[in-house]
C-alpha cells in the first residue's frame, strides 16, 4: 500500500517546515477543572511534559484519566485553567480563537476515533478541506495524491456513508496529512475498528508519519500501540504517573 | 413510557407544537367570529331592518300593490328615499346625500341614534332634518344650522349616528338625511328619471308566519315590480355574504395550518430517526411493534392536544379584535361571545392534524428491526407501501372533509384539495429542480465557503424542502395578494386626462339640458358626455311574457333581468369601453322601421337571447317591440357610464327621458365650486364626484386587503416557526460540522460565511419561487377572474424578496449563535 511520497512536492514550499526548536510541544503545570452543578471535578492536575520534534508520543491511561482532555488542550481545542502550552514555538495562551484555528490549519493534523468526516462531502473533498481553508490552489490534486497513497483513489467520489469504517479512517488519515502538519494528534485512531483493519491503519499512520517527518501524539488505551511510540505518558486520575521513553527509535 | 420519553425531549416537542398553534388560532378565530356574526345577524335582524318586513317598490304602488298593503292592515310606517344634492347655506358647500322621507314612527326595532338623543323623536313633530353625523363634522355643521334639499330649506335638528338600513359604506358615498315625509313634495326633487325607492314598513302581528308570507306574496309583488323582504330573509342574505368572506378567510387560515402540519411531519421525521436506535433497543428487550408505535403516537397526540388548546385560546382572544378590523363592513356592533363549536374544532384539529401528518414518519418505529441495535443501517427504514398509501389517503380525505365542512360544497372542496396539492407539488417540484440545478451547475471554481454552504443544503436529514415550502408558500400568498390588490386598484383607477370624466351630473331634465351645459363650459371645463336615458322594463322575451318566465323554473332566464328597471340610451356609435362581440351595429333607423337594438353580453347571457331574438320593452307604459341586432362586450370595470341596452337613433327621442352629462374637473376646488353652482341653479341635479367614490373604493379595498393580509400573516408566522424548528433540529448536526471545520483550522469568519450563505440560498430560493409562482397565479386571476391585463409591479421583487430573505437570515443566524460559538473540544467529547 505504501508508495513514494510525491505529494509533498506539490505543496507550497514557501511554507516553513523548518521549525527550529527541538521541542515541538511544551506543557507546563497544566490544570483543568470542570464544574458540574456545584461540584468541581479536576480532570487534569499539575501536568508537565515535552515532546521532541519528529518523535512519536503516546498518552495512555484508563477511561476518565483525562487523556482526551489533555490532547484537546495540547492541540488548542480548549483552554486550561492554569499552566502553559507551547505548540510549535507559540504559546497558546497568547492566541485568540481565530489565531488558534490558523495555527491548527498550518501546523496540526487530527485523527479521531469516530473518523469525523463531513457527511456532505465525498472522500476527495473531505481530504482537501484543510487545504481549501488555506486557499491552496492545488488542493484537489494534493488530495487525490493522498487518497492514492492510502489506497482509496478509486473511492474518491464516495460519500462517508458509502465507505466502511476502515476506509473512513483512511480518508481521515489522508486528510490529517493533507496540510503537511508539523504535529499530528490521534485520538484512539483504532478504537472503532476491528483488529485487522486497525492494524492496517496504524501501519499506514506510522509510514506516513515517518515519510513526512511529522511529530505524532496518540491517545490510546491500547498498550501495544503505545509501545510502538518513542515516548509514553501514563495518566491516572488526571495526574502523570509515568513518563517513559521506550526502546523504539 | 411515552411520558418519560417525551419529558426528555420536551423542548423539541414544544417546538413541533408551535408549528400548528398559529394555524389553529387562525381557524378558530375566524370560525368563532363567523358564528358570532351569524348569531348577531339573526338576533339583530329586526333591528337591522327596523321592522318585521318591508314592501318596497321603485314607484308609487299601483292598485294591486296598494291592495296588498291594505290587506296587511296598512303600513305601520313608510318612506321614500332617493339620492340628491344637499346644500348647506352656512358655508355654501354641497354634497350628494340620500334623502329619506319618513312617515310614522320608524324604526320599530333598533334605534335612531342621534345627538342630541331627543332629536330622534322630535324631528317628525318639529319638522327638522337629521343629518349624518360624519358629514356634519366634515362640513362643520351644528344642530340649528340649516340644510337645503331642492327647493326646501330645513333646520338641522340633530346629528344622525346610526339608522336601520344604512351601512358605513353606503353612508360614505351618500350620507343619509332623514326628514319628515310630508316635506318631500316641497323639495320638488322627485322628477322624471329620479331613482327613488318607496318602502313600507310593517310590524307583524303575533303568530304571523313570515316564511309563508314571503312564499305567498313575494312572487305576486315581483310581477308588479315590487318586492317583499322579511327580516329573516334579509338576515339570511346578509349572513350569506359575510359567510362567503368568512369561508375565504378560513381557507387562508387552513393553508397556514397545513403549512404548520408539513412542518410537524418534517420535524417528527427527524425526531423519530433519532429515536430509532432506542426503538430497536426496546424491541430487543421484548417491546411489541404496537407498544413502541404507541409510545410516540401518544406523545404526538398530547402535543397536538396542547397545540390545539393554546391555539384555540389565542384564536378566541384574537377574534375580539375582528370587529375593529371589519367595522366598516358591518352594519351593527357585533357582540362577541364564546361558542362551543370553534373550541371543539380547535382541539380536534390539533390532535387529528398532528397525528395524521406525523403518521408517516411514525410508521418508521413500526418497521424498524431489533437488529438495528447491532448494526445501524444507512438510509430509510423499509415501510409497507400499503401503510404509506393509507396514510396519504387519510391526509387527503381529512383535508377534503374539512374543506367540505367549511365550504359546504363538494366540488369546491375537491377543487381546494387539488389546488393545495398542485401548489405544494409545484413549490416542492420547482424547489427540487432548483436544488438539483444548483448542485449540478454550481461553479466548482468558487471558493470553499460558497461551495460548503451550498452542500449544507444537502446534509443528511436536511429540511431544505420543508424550509423552501414554508418560505415559498408564505411569500406566494403575500405577493399574490399584493398583485391582486394592485390589479383591482388599477382597474378602478381614474385616468387623469382631461377627456376622461370624473364628474357625473345625473337626473338632468330635458329642458335643463342646455342650461346645465352652459353652466359647465364657461368655466373652461369640457362637456365630455351628454347622454339621454330612458327607463324601461322587459315585458316579454322571445314572445314569452315576463310573468310566465318567472313561473318557469327551467327557463334559465335570471330573475333580476325581469325585475330590473333598465336605463337605456340611444346613440349612433360605440364608445371606448365597448367592442362589438356579435351581430351588426345599427347607428340609426328611419321612423317605422323595425327597431334593432344592441345589448351587452351579460344581458344576452342572463336573458338567454341571441342575435335576431325579440324583446318587448315596457317604456313607461308603452310597449315597444325590438330585435337584438348586436351584442357588445362592455368593460364594466372602467369608471365610465356604460349601458346594457343601446337603441339606435331615431326611436327614443320623444320618449320621457332625462339626461346625464359628464365633465372633468382638474381638482377638488373646481369640483366643489361647480357643485355649489349647480345645486343653486338646478337643485334636482345630482352630482357624483368619482374622485370621492374612488377614494372610498380604495379605502374598502385597503380594508379587505388588510383582512386578507392579516390571515396571510399567519402563514408567514407559521413559516417562521417551522423555520426555527427546522434550524433547531439540525442544530447538533451543524455544531458537529462547524466544530470539525474549526478543529481543522477554519476561522470564525469562514464558518459565519458558510452559515450566512446557507440561509441566504434558502431565503432567495424560497421567496424567489414564491414570487414566481404568484406571478403565474396572478396572471391566471387576471385572465379568468378579473379579465384585466396584469402588469406586475416591482414591489414584491424589490421588497418581499430581500425582506423575506433578510428575515430567514436573521432567524437562521440568531438560532445558530450557539453553533458558531461552540468550543472545538466538543467534537472529541461528544458523539452527536
Amino acid at each position: 500500500m505504501s508508495k513514494s511520497f510525491p505529494y509533498f512536492a506539490l505543496l507550497d514550499k514557501s511554507k516553513s517546515k523548518t521549525v527550529l526548536m527541538s521541542k515541538i510541544l511544551k506543557i507546563h503545570k497544566l490544570e483543568k477543572t470542570y464544574t458540574s452543578g456545584s461540584k468541581k471535578l479536576t480532570v487534569l492536575n499539575d501536568i508537565s511534559f515535552e515532546v521532541e520534534k519528529g518523535n512519536t508520543f503516546s498518552i495512555v491511561g484508563p477511561s476518565g484519566s483525562g487523556k482526551t482532555t489533555l490532547l484537546g488542550l495540547c492541540a488548542g481545542l480548549d483552554r486550561p485553567d492554569s499552566g502553559a502550552i507551547e505548540l510549535c514555538g507559540t504559546p497558546l495562551q497568547d492566541l485568540n480563537e481565530d489565531q488558534l484555528a490558523q495555527l491548527r490549519n498550518k501546523e496540526v493534523g487530527f485523527i479521531f476515533q469516530n473518523f469525523q468526516l463531513l457527511p456532505t462531502l465525498n472522500a476527495l473533498e473531505n481530504v482537501s478541506v484543510p487545504l481549501e481553508l488555506q486557499g491552496a490552489k492545488n488542493a484537489t490534486k494534493v488530495a487525490m495524491e493522498l487518497l492514492d497513497k492510502v489506497g482509496l483513489a478509486d473511492r474518491a467520489h464516495h460519500y462517508p456513508s458509502q465507505l466502511s469504517g476502515g476506509e473512513q479512517q483512511r480518508v481521515a488519515l489522508a486528510r490529517a496529512f493533507s496540510n503537511r502538519p508539523s504535529i499530528l494528534f490521534a485520538d484512539e485512531p483504532t478504537g472503532n475498528l476491528d483488529e485487522e483493519t486497525g492494524e492496517k491503519v496504524v501501519k499506514l499512520l506510522f509510514e506516513l508519519n515517518q515519510e513526512a517527518g511529522t511529530t505524532l501524539v496518540i491517545v490510546t488505551h491500547d498498550l501495544e500501540l503505545a509501545n510502538r511510540t518513542q515516548q509514553i505518558l501514563r495518566l491516572k486520575g488526571g495526574k502523570i504517573i509515568m513518563n517513559e521513553t521506550t526502546a523504539v527509535s | 413510557m411515552a411520558w418519560r420519553d417525551g419529558k426528555a425531549s420536551s423542548s423539541r416537542l414544544l417546538l413541533f407544537m408551535a408549528s400548528i398553534i398559529l394555524g389553529i388560532a387562525a381557524v378558530v378565530s375566524i370560525q368563532s367570529f363567523s358564528e358570532n356574526l351569524e348569531e348577531n345577524i339573526a338576533i339583530q335582524s329586526k333591528a337591522l331592518m327596523g321592522a318585521d318586513f318591508i314592501i318596497d317598490s321603485r314607484q308609487l304602488p299601483n292598485e294591486k300593490v296598494q291592495n296588498i298593503i291594505d290587506s296587511l292592515g296598512g303600513a305601520d310606517a313608510s318612506e321614500v328615499n332617493f339620492a340628491s344634492m344637499a346644500a348647506f347655506p352656512k358655508n355654501g358647500e354641497a354634497k350628494l346625500v340620500r334623502v329619506r322621507g319618513v312617515e310614522g314612527s320608524f324604526p320599530f326595532y333598533g334605534t335612531l341614534e342621534t345627538e342630541p338623543a331627543s332629536a330622534a323623536t322630535e324631528y317628525q313633530a318639529s319638522g327638522g332634518a337629521l343629518v349624518d353625523a360624519t358629514m356634519m363634522l366634515q362640513f362643520e355643521l351644528e344642530p340649528g344650522d340649516s340644510i337645503k334639499l331642492g327647493e326646501l330649506t330645513l333646520p338641522i335638528i340633530g346629528a344622525l349616528k346610526s339608522v336601520p338600513g344604512s351601512s358605513a359604506i353606503s353612508a360614505s358615498v351618500a350620507p343619509p338625511v332623514l326628514i319628515p315625509y310630508r316635506f318631500i313634495d316641497k323639495t320638488e326633487l322627485l322628477q322624471q328619471g329620479s331613482r327613488k325607492e318607496y318602502q313600507y314598513f310593517f310590524v307583524a302581528p303575533p303568530g304571523m308566519d313570515l316564511d309563508a308570507l314571503d312564499r305567498d306574496l313575494d312572487p305576486v309583488l315581483d310581477a308588479e315590480n315590487a318586492d317583499l323582504d322579511t327580516h329573516k330573509v334579509m338576515s339570511q342574505q346578509l349572513g350569506r355574504s359575510y359567510g362567503n368572506m368568512g369561508r375565504f378567510l378560513n381557507l387562508v387560515a387552513f393553508v397556514a395550518l397545513l403549512l404548520g402540519c408539513v412542518g410537524i411531519a418534517s420535524s417528527v421525521h427527524i425526531y423519530i430517526r433519532e429515536k430509532l436506535g432506542a426503538v430497536a433497543v426496546l424491541k430487543c428487550m421484548g417491546a411489541t411493534r404496537k407498544q413502541t408505535f404507541l409510545i410516540y403516537l401518544i406523545q404526538i397526540a398530547w402535543m397536538g392536544l396542547a397545540g390545539g388548546i393554546i391555539g384555540t385560546l389565542i384564536g378566541i382572544g384574537l377574534q375580539q379584535s375582528f370587529p375593529l378590523i371589519l367595522q366598516e363592513f358591518l352594519p351593527f356592533e357585533v357582540e362577541i361571545s364564546l361558542t362551543a363549536q370553534p373550541v371543539i374544532l380547535g382541539l380536534l384539529l390539533g390532535i387529528f392534524m398532528s397525528v395524521l401528518f406525523a403518521l408517516l414518519p411514525l410508521l418508521n418505529t413500526w418497521y424498524v428491526a431489533p437488529l438495528e441495535v447491532l448494526r445501524v443501517r444507512e438510509g430509510e427504514v423499509v415501510k409497507s407501501r400499503r401503510a404509506r398509501f393509507l396514510t396519504f389517503t387519510g391526509i387527503l380525505l381529512f383535508i377534503f372533509l374539512f374543506s367540505f365542512w367549511l365550504l359546504e360544497d363538494g366540488v369546491f372542496a375537491l377543487a381546494f384539495v387539488i389546488v393545495v396539492l398542485i401548489t405544494f407539488s409545484i413549490l416542492a417540484g420547482i424547489a427540487s429542480l432548483f436544488m438539483k440545478a444548483i448542485k449540478r451547475f454550481f461553479p466548482t471554481s468558487w471558493g470553499f465557503t460558497s461551495r460548503q454552504s451550498l452542500l449544507n443544503l444537502y446534509r443528511p436529514n436536511n429540511q431544505t424542502m420543508v424550509l423552501v415550502l414554508a418560505i415559498g408558500l408564505g411569500t406566494f400568498l403575500i405577493s399574490t395578494l399584493y398583485f391582486t390588490k394592485d390589479m383591482l386598484l388599477a382597474k378602478t383607477a381614474l385616468e387623469n386626462s382631461s377627456d376622461s370624466p370624473n364628474i357625473i351630473l345625473m337626473d338632468v331634465q330635458t329642458e335643463q339640458r342646455e342650461a346645465v351645459a352652459r353652466t359647465i363650459t364657461p368655466k373652461g371645463l369640457p362637456l365630455i358626455d351628454n347622454m339621454s336615458i330612458v327607463t324601461m322594463r322587459m315585458h316579454s322575451i322571445k314572445g314569452v311574457p315576463a310573468n310566465d318566465i318567472r313561473k318557469d323554473s327551467a327557463s334559465g332566464v335570471r330573475e333580476w333581468v325581469l325585475n330590473n328597471e333598465f336605463r337605456a340610451t340611444y346613440r349612433d356609435s360605440l364608445i371606448a369601453t365597448e367592442t362589438l362581440a356579435k351581430g351588426e351595429w345599427t347607428p340609426e333607423i328611419a321612423p317605422g322601421d323595425p327597431i334593432v337594438i344592441s345589448i351587452s353580453d351579460n344581458i344576452a347571457e342572463d336573458a338567454q337571447v341571441d342575435i335576431g331574438d325579440e324583446i318587448v320593452f315596457n317604456v313607461q307604459g308603452v310597449l315597444m317591440k325590438t330585435t337584438v341586432g348586436s351584442i357588445r362586450a362592455v368593460d364594466w370595470g372602467r369608471v365610465q357610464m356604460n349601458f346594457s341596452l343601446v337603441f339606435p337613433k331615431g326611436v327614443l327621442e320623444n320618449a320621457p327621458q332625462f339626461h346625464i352629462l359628464t365633465t372633468h374637473t382638474p381638482d377638488e376646488v373646481s369640483s366643489a365650486s361647480l357643485q355649489r353652482e349647480l345645486v343653486k341653479k338646478f337643485p334636482n341635479v345630482s352630482v357624483l364626484d368619482l374622485r370621492q367614490i374612488l377614494t372610498i373604493v380604495e379605502n374598502i379595498l385597503e380594508k379587505i386587503a388588510w383582512a386578507i393580509n392579516f390571515m396571510a400573516f399567519f402563514s408567514i408566522l407559521t413559516g417562521v416557526i417551522v423555520l426555527i424548528g427546522s434550524v433547531r433540529n439540525s442544530k447538533y448536526q451543524r455544531i458537529k460540522e462547524n466544530v470539525l471545520l474549526r478543529t481543522l483550522g477554519a476561522k470564525g469568519k469562514q464558518i459565519l460565511r458558510i452559515t450566512t450563505l446557507e440561509f441566504l440560498y434558502l431565503g432567495v430560493i424560497g421567496s424567489g419561487i414564491g414570487i414566481l409562482l404568484s406571478l403565474v397565479s396572478s396572471q391566471l386571476l387576471a385572465t379568468f377572474v378579473f379579465e384585466a391585463t396584469f402588469v406586475p409591479s416591482l414591489t414584491p421583487f424589490l421588497v418581499f424578496l430581500p425582506g423575506v430573505t433578510a428575515l430567514v437570515l436573521l432567524i437562521g443566524l440568531s438560532n445558530s449563535r450557539s453553533v458558531l460559538k461552540s468550543p472545538p473540544l466538543e467534537v472529541l467529547r461528544k458523539e452527536v
